[in-house]
């Protein structure tokens, strides 16, 4: 079996980013005045899991050897939207829910759908899209807040731990990646988003279902960033449209796709390595707080170590073995 | 004979059409309409003072899309231009408080520090060849951890020097402000650079294909690297004279301007792809993008509105005339 060398080879992203993901996170536990407890790994884990389910958005549509700056404002649409109908009763939070990803996936339709048939560029598009998503998303919570019968059982359930032990979060995410991930990656329309990522004239020669594919990268990317502002309703309970925050979860959802080994030329790179550059960037944010450091140097420090991160993950430098490779 | 005479008249008319840009033309029609739609609302929209005072403002913008068409004209993204605009502006404010050199250094050392962090950015993208998007995003936060640790999360103290506060706002010639004349400057020699020297014709080559660039002898590494640092510098010299607009610089005063910056080079016909686009529609992009806004804010249409109207027509726009060729 010389099989294990060629996944291995496959995987190389995914797993550098599990590597570092554990280093940093033992760091941080080792460091943490209060140790590797329960209450600490679920605050770990729900900050973590909502720029993971950011982060495989963007992966979605970085496959396709595209990229989506709207992630961020998709995530506060929902997020807003959710603040108001994720209320009431059983079936009124279901359909609520329910209402919430449907609105998600349509903004990524919309994204899609311009890119697809209107033949502009994804980074331009999205640009744009991204103002209008946050446009509603300001209407509907000029001001931060939420409805007085919000669903605060269903958050607590969810962001709380099972058993006393592992977080409920950590469990969602492992599900979410079980149902959607998995299924796509070995459907057709798993493997047209691979092919059009690595050349989108090699995919339609061969006969793929080059547009359906692509389109079904941005729904699913627009589902998963609601999926995430849902999850940031139910830590915050309430909904704000925060351009800085929408802002930041875009950049910071690039900078997790890199570092989860996903290139940005598409087509190479998965949503679990995603969601390990996530994590790992979120520990690295955390590593700040247990050692004490003066908050004031703090961006300066996250920066320089992101920065670096991400320069050894994507520096093609490395990778080329003839000198004109470089320059295409 | 009527064969020569025919092909003759159809070349005269390709003439003709190589000659008017579409992009340009369009952005030129829609400011008339935006001016026409405007005037609607108030009768000061057309006066020479109004025209003036937009034409000020458009500088800005101007002087930092300069920068942005350049990488994008590389096939490029700089995401770097919020920070690298703060640092220009907080480190000319800064160098005045040291005394009357530091006054007279204010400028050179502002746009010194935005050439130098373009610089480094450049070094990433040309030699180590990492996605633009990734280093100018790493060095916007290693700039921000910079300035915060720097003015101590406060509004710096510091306030402009007065040959600042004079090229913002100060009028040399009669009528006309001192901040167009910096834009018409940067402009003239911009379009000197891109269309009549050997650097301007290499940074079409590499725009277009770098591998065939770098086969036909042109040192396309020096030129990307420089090509950041310019584009660094443009960026800081922009914050510089927002600084002296507005008396001191401010903490995310840049966050706003980047995506009009792409915007404005986008909507004046440069291809996100690089290797094709003209300066005149990136200066007719730039007074669309400050009208815009200006109508916007004088129809006192809400900020969700403006968002979204906003966004609305960046897509509306491009549709119009940004599409790519179908090609397959």
């Amino acid at each position: 079996m010389k099989d294990w060398r060629y996944i291995l080879a496959e995987q190389r992203g995914t797993l550098l980013a599990l590597a570092l993901f554990l280093l940093m996170f033992t760091i941080y536990v080792t460091n943490h005045p209060a140790g590797f407890t329960p209450n600490v790994v679920t605050t770990a884990a729900n900050k973590g899991v909502i720029l993971a389910l950011v982060a495989m958005a963007q992966c979605f549509v970085v496959l396709t050897a595209g990229i989506d700056l709207s992630v961020g404002m998709v995530f506060i649409l929902a997020n807003c939207l959710g603040s108001y109908i994720i209320a009431g009763s059983a079936i009124e939070i279901t359909l609520g829910l329910i209402g919430v990803m449907a609105a998600g996936a349509a903004c990524g339709a919309l994204n899609g759908l311009i890119v697809i048939y209107g033949r502009l560029q994804p980074i331009v598009t999205t640009i744009a899209t991204g103002a209008i998503f946050f446009g509603i998303a300001l209407w509907l919570r000029p001001y931060p807040g939420s409805e007085p019968d919000f669903a605060a059982d269903l958050a607590d359930a969810l962001t709380g731990k099972l058993f006393d032990t592992v977080p409920a979060s950590l469990v969602f995410l492992a599900g979410v990646i079980v149902v959607v991930w998995i299924p796509f990656r070995r459907s057709l329309i798993g493997r047209t988003v691979y092919a059009v990522g690595s050349s989108d004239q090699a995919a339609y020669m061969s006969g793929l279902p080059v547009r359906l594919g692509r389109f079904s990268a941005f729904v699913l990317s627009g589902f998963l960033a609601s999926l995430g502002g849902i999850f940031l309703t139910f830590i915050t309970y309430s909904g704000e449209a925060s351009l800085a925050n929408g802002d930041n979860y875009t950049l910071f959802s690039i900078a997790s796709v890199v570092l989860g080994g996903v290139s940005l030329y598409g087509g190479r790179g998965s949503a679990v390595g995603a969601i390990f550059g996530a994590l790992a960037f979120r520990a690295i944010g955390d590593l700040l707080f247990v050692f004490d450091l003066d908050p004031l140097w703090q961006p300066l420090f996250q920066g320089i170590v992101l920065g670096l991160a991400v320069t050894l993950g994507a520096a093609r430098l490395f990778q080329v073995r003839n000198r004109l490779e470089l320059f295409n | 004979m009527t064969i020569q005479s025919s092909r003759e008249r159809h070349s005269f008319w390709h003439a003709i059409a190589a000659r008017i840009d579409l992009p340009i033309v369009t952005a030129f029609a829609c400011i008339i309409v935006l001016l026409l739609v405007g005037s609607l609302y108030s009768e000061n929209f057309l006066s020479p003072e109004y025209l003036l005072q937009q034409l000020k403002v458009a500088s800005f913008l101007g002087v930092i899309a300069t920068g942005m068409m350049l990488i994008i004209l590389l096939g490029h993204i700089d995401l770097s231009v919020p920070w690298l605009l703060t640092t220009g502006a907080m480190m000319a404010s800064a160098a005045t408080a040291y005394g009357t050199a530091g006054a007279i250094l204010a400028i050179p050392f502002g746009v010194a520090c935005g050439f130098v962090m373009g610089l480094i950015s450049g070094i990433g993208v040309a030699y180590l060849r990492i996605p633009a998007m990734i280093v100018t995003l790493a060095m916007n936060a290693i700039a921000q951890g910079l300035m915060v640790a720097f003015t101590g999360g406060a509004s710096p103290a510091d306030s402009a020097s007065p040959a600042m506060r004079y090229l913002a706002t100060g009028e040399l010639i009669f009528g006309i402000p001192n901040a167009v004349l910096v834009w018409a400057v940067v402009g003239g020699v911009a379009v000197f650079v891109l269309s009549r020297t050997g650097f301007g014709r290499s940074v079409y080559a590499i725009g277009n294909r770098e591998g065939a660039a770098y086969l036909s002898g042109v040192p396309t590494q020096r030129i990307l690297m420089f090509a950041f640092a310019i584009s660094g510098a443009l960026a800081a010299l922009g914050g510089v004279l927002l600084a002296g607009y507005a008396g001191k610089a401010a903490q995310s005063m840049g966050d706003v301007y980047l995506l009009p910056a792409i915007a404005s080079v986008v909507l004046g016909g440069t291809s996100i792809l690089g290797g094709r686009g003209n300066y005149l529609g990136t200066v007719a992009g730039v007074i669309l993008i400050t009208l815009l806004q200006s109508i916007l804010s004088v129809m006192q249409i809400a900020e969700f509105g403006r968002q979204i109207i906003y966004g609305v027509v960046i897509v509306a726009m491009l549709l119009l005339y940004g599409r790519e060729k179908f090609t397959r």
